[in-house]
């Protein structure tokens, strides 16, 4: 093998690397954070007594699970301007980040739900609470606590996703890298950094997603 | 069973609440239910009256804990009427939230929030339905889980208590709704034997406060105690309905007595 | 010229989805090969094995496939080995399944309960016999649902091979749009595409983990 590693001009593009990470951080906690908001709607939809809301949720999940998110984020970003939406790079990447997110999350937080032994529902009505109180106060802790780790997982594998955005020239941290592979035509190292700021990157959010989860869980259990 | 049995004084009979069949809360007219094709309530007709103390036992599949969950609309009847305090269930329209408020239920597995503190549980009800301040349902909460001996462990979580603990927090967060009537569905069956006295106790305090009250149980010696009237069910009809010491002492059915055989001889 | 977006513009992309359809059996074939390999060595009672193999995993599942798929073009070169654009793609997308599969199959192996690997060796069995004629039969059943589920991920993530410039359905979609100036017809209908692909895959991994959990 007669190639010579150098890593130096990626090191030196630190400036770059530190600005797409943090935008990666930021368009990936927000899209986590309202995808949650969106598939936990979904769930209950999909759980709703009302055929057609249900059906409408398992349509749209199956449609977002059963498709590339690459093909989401072009249908988005150039297909939606022909229906007179018009996104920049950024707000395209966050709305199919958040879209995509939510389905995953719809399915997560079902099974969330379905793992509440029927009692504590019966326990919530018994007191006269409305359902949408029994789910707000009763169900959804526990329930989100059930399945919190595959929740985690889905987190990581959206906030990985992130790098496909780079293609509409989101300015993220894959994007940051093209930049310098561009013009240092260093590639291969270009690559090797991306990927160990990565992994970096999915180990922290994994870390903060356990913080989140121990101190909003911390009641204990049998 | 031994434990309530030493309560009993066998001469006094609690006085039945017969002579104010006005003041009847809860009337089922005809009540029948079923689960597919299973009957599970077959033309069900029964008044509890005001202040009036229960006792439903049967074989098991009999249809009793359908019966106290057609009370608060956790089951849905195919026909027939319950009123439940002047509110009517099973037309369209009833006011199910109303008559669940004016309804305690104690379930046979507690069913405490897993998430929520003893004191939580106790508050969650009150702030949400009655829109009490948090100091309010605090008090309240207090209240009732010092009457069951319990205020000690109110920041504990249900998983820290033991099997009676949780099923006394239970009784107190139903109280909590200032309920009328009281539904217990075997609350003490799901108890390792040394806690059963300790919920018994605290239900005999309740019955002694005059609340209405509707268990499902097999314990005798706790019918006896408290109980106006001990009714038998078997493959969902009502079979017998009599006070407890006609009931123990003389049951006019053979189904009771064979039932009565095997429970009272093991 | 424009062009409107017809017939020839669908066979175009119906000709990408062989490419993804074949990346994606290839991808699974030496990818699952692989994954068997890593899923053992993360089981065995051997340590360092366990250790490599957990990084092996975590490496994987914690990047981008996009990442590695440029790592894997990038570094093969680097490594002597000169090949084709698609050859490249395969092996990275094989390395990436072989990752998650490794992940998957450990968790349905340790799934089997313990007491079947201690009955083996109390019969005797070395421990080919026992993984191959006990531990595996047990655990691929316990597995299929997930598996299969993850075959969609794989077919969904041959798009991302669109990005290196390789004409398979997604890179397909792109060069029709280009020319049609008719993106929001070209990408549902190369969505639709997808969906009819995958979605008898989800299925199937919906209704075998429904007959798993119904057998308990
Ligand atoms: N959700 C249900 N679906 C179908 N059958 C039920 C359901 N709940 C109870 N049953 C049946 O109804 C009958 C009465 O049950 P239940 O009221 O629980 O009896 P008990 O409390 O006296 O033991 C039983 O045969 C039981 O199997
Ligand atoms: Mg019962």
């Amino acid at each position: 093998m007669d190639y010579s590693f150098d890593f130096a001009p990626v090191f030196q593009a630190w400036r770059l690397l530190a600005e797409g990470a943090w935008a990666t951080t930021w368009i990936s906690a927000i899209s986590m954070a309202a995808g949650l908001v969106l598939g936990t709607i979904l769930t209950a939809m999909r759980m709703a007594p009302v055929g057609v809301l249900r059906a409408l949720a398992i349509g749209y999940i199956e449609i977002i699970r059963n498709t590339p998110f690459l093909v989401q984020v072009f249908f988005i970003f150039f297909g939606l301007p022909a229906l007179g939406l018009r996104l920049d790079a950024m707000q395209a990447a966050i709305l199919t980040m958040t879209l995509n997110c939510s389905a995953y999350i719809a399915e997560i937080v079902r099974s969330g739900v379905q793992s509440i032994r029927p009692g504590q529902i019966e326990a919530g009505k018994a007191l006269g609470l409305p359902s949408f109180d029994v789910y707000r106060f009763i169900v959804f802790r526990p329930a989100i606590r059930a399945v919190y780790p595959s929740l985690c997982s889905q987190f990581i594998l959206m906030m990985l996703n992130t790098s496909l955005v780079a293609s509409i020239s989101a300015q993220e941290l894959t994007y940051a890298a093209q930049m310098i592979d561009n013009r240092t035509f260093r590639s291969f190292e270009v690559y090797f950094v991306l990927g160990a700021i990565y992994l970096a990157l999915s180990q922290l959010f994994s870390l903060g997603l356990q913080l989140i989860g121990r101190s909003y869980f911390s009641y204990p259990t049998k | 069973m031994s434990a309530v049995a030493a309560r009993i004084r066998p001469d006094q009979n609690p006085q039945a609440v017969t002579d104010h069949p006005a003041q009847a809360t809860i009337t089922m007219s005809a009540v029948n239910k079923w689960y597919g094709k299973m009957h599970v309530l077959r033309d069900i007709d029964l008044r509890v009256n005001k202040g009036e103390h229960l006792v439903l036992c049967g074989p098991s599949g009999s249809g009793k804990s359908t019966l106290i969950r057609c009370i608060n609309a956790l089951e849905e009847i195919q026909s027939g009427t319950i009123e439940v305090n002047g509110n009517v269930l099973g037309r369209k329209g009833a006011k199910v939230d109303h008559i669940r408020r004016d309804v305690g239920m104690v379930f046979q597995q507690f069913n405490l929030f897993p998430h929520l503190t003893v004191l939580q549980n106790c508050m969650l009800a009150p702030r949400r339905i009655h829109r009490a301040t948090e100091a309010e349902a605090r008090d309240k909460a207090m209240h009732f889980l010092e009457q069951v001996h319990i205020a000690e462990h109110g920041h504990k979580y249900p998983a820290q208590l033991s099997g009676g603990q949780q099923q006394r927090v239970a009784i107190a967060r139903a109280l909590c709704m200032g309920p009328q009537v009281m539904l217990f569905d075997e609350p003490t069956s799901a108890l390792d034997p040394e806690m059963v006295k300790e919920v018994l106790d605290t239900m005999i305090g309740l019955a002694d406060q005059g609340i209405t009250m509707i268990c499902v149980t097999h314990e005798m010696g706790f019918a006896r105690a408290v109980a106006h009237r001990v009714i038998f069910m078997d493959r969902g009809e009502i079979i017998e309905s009599a006070p407890p010491s006609e009931f123990f002492g003389a049951p006019k059915h053979e189904r009771t007595r064979a039932f009565l055989g095997q429970i009272l001889n093991h | 010229m424009i062009r409107t977006f017809g017939l020839p513009e669908i066979q175009f992309i119906l000709e990408g989805a062989k490419w993804t359809i074949l990346m994606s059996l290839a991808a699974f074939i030496f990818g699952g090969a692989l994954g068997l390999l890593v899923a053992l060595a993360r089981t065995s009672a051997i340590r360092p094995l366990r250790v490599a193999a957990a990084c092996y995993i975590q490496i994987f599942q914690g990047t981008p496939l996009l990442v590695q798929l440029f790592a894997v073009y990038f570094g093969l070169p680097l490594l002597g080995v000169n090949v084709e654009l698609w050859l490249a793609v395969v092996t990275g997308l094989a390395l990436h399944a072989s990752g998650f599969l490794g992940e998957i199959w450990r968790g349905s192996i340790e799934a089997v309960p313990r007491g079947q690997t201690e009955a083996a060796r109390a019969l005797g069995l070395g421990y080919f016999a026992r993984i191959r004629d006990v531990v595996l039969p047990q655990a691929l059943r316990i597995s299929l649902p997930a598996t299969v589920g993850f075959m969609v991920n794989l077919v969904k993530g041959t798009a991302v091979a669109a990005l290196l410039g390789l004409t398979e359905m997604t890179r397909s979609a792109q060069l029709m749009s280009n020319i049609t100036f008719e993106p929001l017809k070209v990408y549902a209908s190369v969505g639709l595409f997808y969906f009819i692909i995958c979605l008898p895959l989800t299925l199937c991994s919906a209704r075998l983990e429904k007959r798993l959990n119904a057998q308990g």
